[in-house]
Formats: C-alpha cells, sequence, structure tokens
C-alpha cells in the first residue's frame, strides 16, 4: 500500500530540482497534499494562497503568464468546485500551464463527510475544453503522471485519494498521457477502472476466473483525452464491458466510455459508480463497501453484462 | 481612442462603450505613455505587463493595442463578428497583444499577482497594470487577491480602479455600496492613491507615483465619468452595455471632433 500523495510530493521535489521553472502554489493545505516539501525545499517558488481557492487559480494563471509551469493544490472538492469559474475562465479558456492537482478526490475521504467527498470533479473538469484529465490508479503511476504532465504544455487535472492504494503498476511502466494500459489479459469480460477502482477490478478478475469467466483489466488512467482505440478493441474482443469509478455515475468515466462506445462499437456495459446520492462520514473501505464500490459490485457488474454479451 | 470605441461598437451592434469611454485617459496614457512594450517586445517577460480586469472595456484596450501595432487599425471594425480575433471580451488566444482573457470578473487582479510574482522571480523589475472596475469591487477573489498582494509585498502591482460609480443596474452605491472604498484597500495593506481619471496630467503624475512606491502594492482609485466624450452617454447608465443607433452614433462622432 502507498499513498498517491506521498508521490506526488516527491515528483514535485524531483521537478524542481531539474526544472528552474516549475512553481507550486497550495490553499493551506500543503501538508495534506504533500506539496509542503517542495516548499520547504524551494521556498523561493512556493506560495501558499491561504482558503483562497478562487485567488490560487487565479495567482496559478498569472504565474504561467509570466512563463512558468504551474502546479495548484488543494482538495479536488474545492479545486474543481469552488475554484471551477477560475479554472474555467483564467486556466483552461487561456490554454495556462497550470496543472492542479487535487488531493482527496472521492469518498474515500472518509470521516470528512458528504462536504468533502467529491464525486463530481471528473464531470466538471471534462467538460472544460483544453483540459487534460488524469486519474493515476497508485502511488508509482502518480509520480509518473506529475513528470509527463510537467513535460506537456497545458491546462490538466490530476486526481489524487487521500487513502493509501495497493501498488498495481510497475515502476518501470511508461506513463503517457491518453494511453490506457491493459493489466490483464482476457477476451470474457473487459473491466475498465479509474483509479482507486483499478485495484478492485483486478480482485474481481480474480474472482471471475474462478467462475470461469476470463476478464480483461484495463486502467483508463487518462479520461481525457480518452483512449478510444483501446476501449473499442476491448469491446470488439470481449463483447461486453464494466466501467469502475470512485465517481458518480451521472457525467462520470462511465458515461464517457458508453458514449465512446456508442459511436464506434456499440456493446453491452453495467457502470459501476455512485449513485447519484451523497456520501457520507465513515472509513474509506466500509465507504466503498456502503456505496457499493468494492470487487464485490464489479464481479456481479461482470456477471450480469456477460449474460448480454454479443 | 474614443472614436474607435464609438466607431467598433457602433459597427458591431452591441458591446459596452460606457466603461471604455471612462477609462479611456487610464488606458492611453499606459499605453502611450507610461509602459514600456510594443508588438516586438510581446514574447519577452523584460517589459511592462496590463490586465484589463473590467474585460467588458475590451474597445479601448482593442484601440490601444491597434493604435500600439499589435494588429492594423482596419481590424477595430470587426470587434465581435463571426471569425474576427477581436472577441466581446479580450482573449489571450485570439487577439495579438491581449495579455489574459478576462470578462468573469473579478479575476484580473489574481492573475496581476501571479504574473507581477513570476517577473520577481525572474529578476525584473518590470510592473503589472490591472485596470479594474468598481462595480467588480464586490467580487470575493478581488479582496483574496487584495490579501495575497499585501502579503507578498508585491510593489511591482499597480490597481487602478474605474470609479465611474456607475454598474449595469444603477449607481454602485445603491446596487452595493462600496465606500469607503479607499478605507478598504488601506484595511488591506496596499498603499492608496485617488485621482480624476479623465484628467491626462493627473492620470499620469499618479501613475508615476504609483511607480515610484516601493513595499506594498498600490491602489489608485480614479474618479471617472461613464461615457466620458459623449453627452449623451455621459452618466447614462443605459449605455453600460449598449451601442448606438445611428443617429446618435453621428452625434456621438461629431462631439468626439470626428467625422461619421
Amino acid at each position: 500500500m502507498e499513498s498517491q500523495r506521498k508521490n506526488y510530493g516527491k515528483a514535485l521535489v524531483e521537478l524542481g530540482r531539474t526544472r528552474k521553472d516549475v512553481v507550486v502554489l497550495d490553499a493551506d493545505l500543503s501538508g495534506s497534499t504533500r506539496t509542503a516539501e517542495f516548499g520547504k525545499t524551494f521556498p523561493d517558488r512556493f506560495f501558499n494562497c491561504g482558503i483562497a481557492e478562487q485567488n490560487m487559480m487565479g495567482t496559478a494563471a498569472g504565474l504561467a503568464v509570466g512563463g512558468m509551469t504551474v502546479f495548484a493544490s488543494t482538495f479536488a472538492v474545492f479545486a474543481t468546485g469552488r475554484a471551477y469559474d477560475q479554472v474555467r475562465q483564467s486556466i483552461a479558456y487561456p490554454d495556462l500551464d497550470v496543472k492542479i492537482v487535487a488531493s482527496h478526490a472521492g469518498i474515500t475521504v472518509g470521516g470528512d463527510g458528504a462536504s468533502h467527498q467529491t464525486m463530481e470533479d471528473i464531470a466538471l473538469m471534462n467538460a472544460i475544453p483544453n483540459m487534460t484529465v488524469i486519474v493515476p490508479a497508485d502511488g508509482p503511476e502518480t509520480y509518473r503522471a506529475v513528470l509527463a504532465v510537467a513535460e506537456a504544455r497545458g491546462p490538466a487535472y490530476i486526481r489524487m485519494g487521500r487513502s493509501d492504494v495497493p501498488i498495481i503498476t510497475s515502476k518501470d511502466d511508461v506513463f503517457s498521457i491518453g494511453k490506457a494500459s491493459t493489466l490483464r489479459e482476457g477476451n470474457d469480460v473487459a473491466l475498465v477502472g479509474v483509479g482507486q477502482m483499478v485495484a478492485p477490478c483486478l480482485l474481481a478478475a480474480e474472482g471471475l476466473k474462478a467462475k470461469g469467466i476470463n476478464a480483461r483489466v484495463i486502467n483508463l488512467s487518462t479520461i481525457k483525452p480518452l483512449d478510444v482505440e483501446t476501449l473499442e478493441k476491448a469491446a470488439r474482443d470481449c463483447g461486453c464491458v464494466v466501467t469502475a469509478e470512485e465517481h458518480n455515475i451521472v457525467s462520470g468515466v462511465g458515461t464517457m466510455v458508453a458514449a465512446a462506445l456508442a459511436e464506434r462499437y456499440p456493446t453491452p456495459m453495467e457502470r459501476v459508480a455512485m449513485q447519484d446520492v451523497f456520501g457520507q462520514s465513515g472509513e474509506s473501505d466500509e465507504l466503498m463497501r456502503e456505496y457499493g464500490l468494492s470487487e464485490k459490485e464489479v464481479i456481479a457488474a461482470a456477471i450480469k453484462v456477460t449474460e448480454r454479451r454479443k | 481612442m474614443r472614436r474607435h470605441v464609438i466607431e467598433m461598437v457602433h459597427a458591431a451592434g452591441s458591446g459596452h462603450p460606457g466603461g471604455s469611454l471612462s477609462s479611456a485617459d487610464i488606458v492611453t496614457a499606459l499605453f502611450f505613455e507610461v509602459m514600456e512594450h510594443s508588438p516586438e517586445l510581446e514574447s519577452s517577460q523584460d517589459r511592462d505587463h496590463f490586465i484589463l480586469s473590467k474585460g467588458h472595456a475590451a474597445p479601448v484596450y482593442y484601440a490601444a493595442l491597434a493604435e500600439s501595432g499589435y494588429f492594423p487599425v482596419e481590424e477595430l471594425i470587426t470587434l465581435r463578428q463571426l471569425h474576427s480575433r477581436l472577441q466581446g471580451h479580450p482573449s489571450r488566444v485570439k487577439t495579438p497583444g491581449v495579455e489574459m482573457s478576462t470578462g468573469s470578473l473579478g479575476q484580473g487582479l489574481s492573475v496581476a499577482n501571479g504574473l507581477a510574482l513570476a517577473l520577481r522571480s525572474q529578476g525584473l523589475g518590470r510592473t503589472v497594470y490591472c485596470l479594474c472596475g468598481d462595480g467588480e469591487m464586490a467580487e470575493g477573489q478581488v479582496w483574496e487577491a487584495a490579501m495575497f498582494a499585501s502579503h507578498y509585498h508585491l510593489d511591482n502591482v499597480i490597481a487602478i480602479v474605474d470609479r465611474n460609480g456607475l454598474q449595469i443596474d444603477g449607481r454602485t452605491e445603491d446596487v452595493m455600496a462600496l465606500e469607503p472604498l479607499g478605507d478598504k484597500w488601506r484595511a488591506f495593506g496596499w498603499n492608496v492613491l485617488f485621482m480624476d481619471g479623465n484628467d491626462m496630467w493627473q492620470v499620469l503624475e499618479t501613475l508615476e507615483e504609483a511607480r515610484r512606491h516601493k513595499g506594498s502594492p498600490t491602489v489608485i482609485i480614479a474618479r471617472t465619468v461613464k461615457g466620458k466624450g459623449v453627452s449623451f452617454m455621459e452618466n447614462n447608465v443605459g449605455f453600460h452595455g449598449k451601442a448606438p443607433n445611428d443617429k446618435e452614433y453621428e452625434q456621438a462622432m461629431r462631439e468626439l471632433g470626428g467625422s461619421a
């Protein structure tokens, strides 16, 4: 198990060493988002904005106008919700080099409750032109994704969770923006996981194997641009698809996958996601079970969808 | 400059003449006397910078950019037309010389602060001028930015508030009272100056005084007349966001010493 945030902090320090034009902003959550380490190492290039997310996004935009590559961090609910208009108007529309790396996304925030558990952030960021949207599956992939967005010009959103997650990617993997990775081969059903739901998809694939169902598992770490080729191939090879995400079912990743497949290769689908309800306080794993976001639901969805298979 | 504004808004059939006319003297002073800038320097950070936080004053901004050589003056009348480079509100990705896309009010000062930080970190002693509307002082982000600029001692930021006293729904003091506006900025740690924003000598002198001030950011509260220079537009909230008709256009151009 490893923290995505810790890897973000590590990647930032690495970037700070190699790139003098990298600056980091935070909104009084630098200990939680792990930008604090960069702040300690490069105090001249770290600016705490206080609890003022809207101003932070605008300041990030201004730094980018001034030629810097800017990382701006806070909790995902504030980065994408509180400061939505600033992200849209001051970062995405002028196409500026600002990377919004937000932590504590989804219900795994836990005890803080629904006020802090965003399940709309992917939908919000995905709907903005020019924005790249990335949801890494584990710590090492977070590290690679951060370095990758720093190299690519333009606005990007990276979503991280609060809790530690199992390591499922290999450190030799290369992160390529817009490319999904296939973690397990199989031709009976494609399990398309996003972020913290990739690990449950892998467990579900094991469970399905015992039932004679051979599942392919795809880590869909870039939501935008969507890797439609990999998705279409999975649909053609497997004949049915399950998506799994720690996000609202409305305008979530499942919706985007369904839309892409509807145009290219209509395929029976099931979507495992938050069922358009707000979360509540609780432990991360309790909440994932409570809202149907565990391998159990992925297995059930896979069995159901294979019955409708082409 | 004012004639350009009237011609553009009349040709477009929509737009915001009032706030462009009130700030025309300030924009003219900045672009043609105070700021060091040119189309050749556009890709360099080593020059002075301008952010139009009150993005609806785009016509006067475009007039200044065209007269400074960023694009042909003839292009001004394409304002708001399909495929024109001159959008209804400034766009960094469409218009040469425009540094920042604005239009959603209250966001420009944050951007000016970020830019000022970038200049400071590159060791460039350049100034960022940020022209704000008075109505947009109601946006909370303005005060977040005000706090930030004084916390980080951004003395290379000069904010200018076009205090024409009117916003879409009426007088600022009726819609959402701003006074005592200078005290508010002072309480946020800013050096506060006042000027008559339609008196060119005062504008030049005050901008120079602001540039000399060190240690904290400066805000200049510029008393202006909305619609300044066109009798029937002056202090007339009706011309905040309305184009003149043909007859009004002819009269406005005559009053501004030009021909329609």
